[in-house]
């Protein structure tokens, strides 16, 4: 497993301070809308839509950062501010890159919350 | 970790995002908080407006009504608008802080929310929305709901704005004699009794008692709200005054306790109304000339034997049914012009 996929100590955190069974339940809930918002970005792209792109983009760096997945917060960040046009630009290879990032998130992620 | 220091404190928590809406549900609920929860400002905003609560966690970015915009709504919503709210937020900017902080948020939390820090704001918040029901809660007993919403929709500031209304000033007659014939006790349960009745008619008839002082006060009719008829209202105020008097005295009477007899003087026109005093300790007042014939027409009643003296403008401004008694120019102290005065004819000695 690469470095930086789910900063631990973010993780071990957030399992102290809300417990680990309803970490495990957020987990869950994360893994069931994250590819909704994936798709959503695509989606936004496709339709040209820039504020819906950026607020889907926000939503994604939200949650990654809550569960220290630090690079596909980062990747989400970039999106939102100004990445609708660099999306757009190179043919949405940076959506497809940051759905790549989200795998690896998801599969860690599901290995953690079984820890 | 459990804890209920705010325990029944009620919070609603706006946020688009699933996940961000059950972490933050559940790190609240842990402190021991009841947490409504809603997924964007509009269905926030009905729900603050169907339901009571005393804290909202907003979200700015959010499709429907983002927390902009509720911050907006609130502001404008007389109901809503003390309702402390604390902006939970990964949103980008130190302009969006400061927009939020401007809009009337009380803090703001950047996203993830540390939960210590989360319930540190949350127990500022929640005192301060305490001391400031209690504030309101004494403006309302001390003032009136018409000051008391003034103060809310402008801010408390001293100084005065120019307004036209009356002015009533009433006084018990020989009141000191009437003190020192019965014990203290007895007088502090009179003076209740007479306020309670005073305050009654002069709100019952749109205006707000601006200074009680001994056995004296002040009513203000047309402040800080204008009010359309405010002579009129001022008088049949007064004559109210003087029947819940005369029904007072019965009571007396029926208990071998003393009669009291008041004097009621009335003026109109314009006058400064506002705040003065000092930031501390502030009373809501109006001052000009009009404010002093009023108290010389109160002072004298005792001259004349009619228990309601008005100057010409109040005269002015009565409508039809109230019966009034020309008593010629009379130069009070203090004043280059004679006032026109006129009593007022309460009907039972008619």
């Amino acid at each position: 497993m690469p470095e930086g996929t789910i900063d631990r100590a973010v993780f071990e955190e957030l399992k102290l301070t809300a417990g680990a069974d309803f970490v495990s339940e957020l987990v869950d809930t994360f893994l069931s809308e994250a590819p909704g918002m994936l798709a959503e970005l695509r989606r936004a792209l496709e339709a040209s839509e820039a504020d819906r792109f950026r607020r889907v983009a926000h939503s994604l760096k939200s949650n990654s950062n809550t569960f220290g997945a630090s690079e596909l917060a980062a990747m989400a960040r970039e999106l939102e501010l100004g990445g609708f046009a660099a999306a757009r630009e190179n043919g949405g290879e940076p959506l497809s890159a940051l759905a790549h990032e989200y795998g690896r998130v998801a599969k860690e992620l599901t290995e953690l919350k079984r820890a | 970790m459990r804890e209920g220091s705010y325990g029944g404190a009620r919070l609603l928590v706006v946020d688009d995002n699933k996940v961000n809406r059950l972490l933050l549900t559940r790190n609240l609920e842990l402190m021991g908080l009841k947490v409504t929860s809603a997924e964007n400002g509009r269905v926030g905003l009905d729900m603050l407006r169907r339901d009571s609560f005393d804290l909202m966690l907003l979200d700015i970015e959010m499709p429907e009504m983002d927390g902009f915009q509720v911050l907006s709504e609130l502001a404008k919503d007389l109901e809503l608008r003390d309702l402390p709210v604390i902006v939970t937020s990964s949103l980008e900017g130190l302009e969006n802080v400061v927009r939020c902080i401007e809009l009337g948020a009380e803090d703001y939390l950047t996203k993830p929310v540390n939960p210590a820090l989360l319930k540190a704001r949350i127990g500022a918040c929640l005192e301060k929305k305490r001391l400031r029901d209690q504030q309101k809660e004494l403006v309302r007993r001390f003032a009136n709901a018409e000051v008391a919403q003034d103060l809310q929709q402008t801010g408390f500031s001293l100084g005065g704005k120019r307004v036209r209304g009356s002015v009533l000033f009433a006084d018990i007659r020989e009141f000191t004699p009437l003190a020192e014939s019965q014990p203290p006790e007895e007088t502090i349960e009179l003076l209740n009794t007479y306020y309670t009745l005073m305050f009654n008619a002069i709100s019952g008839h749109g205006g707000i008692v601006s200074q009680i002082a001994g056995d004296g006060l002040m009513a203000v009719f047309g402040a800080p709200l204008p009010l359309a008829d405010h002579c009129d209202a001022a008088v049949r105020t007064a004559l109210e005054m003087i029947e819940l008097i005369e029904l007072f005295n019965v009571e007396q009477a029926a208990g071998a306790k003393p009669q009291i007899r008041i004097g009621i003087g009335i003026g109109s026109g314009e006058m400064v109304a506002g705040y003065t005093g000092t930031n501390e300790r502030a009373t809501y007042t109006c001052i000009g000339d009009t404010v002093n014939v009023a108290s010389r027409l109160e002072a004298h009643t005792k001259a004349t034997d009619t228990p309601i003296l008005i100057d010409g403008e109040t005269r002015t401004g009565l409508r039809g049914d109230i019966s009034v008694e020309g008593l010629g120019p009379v130069a009070f102290r203090g004043k280059a012009q004679t006032v026109e005065v006129f009593g007022v004819k309460p009907p039972r000695t008619r």
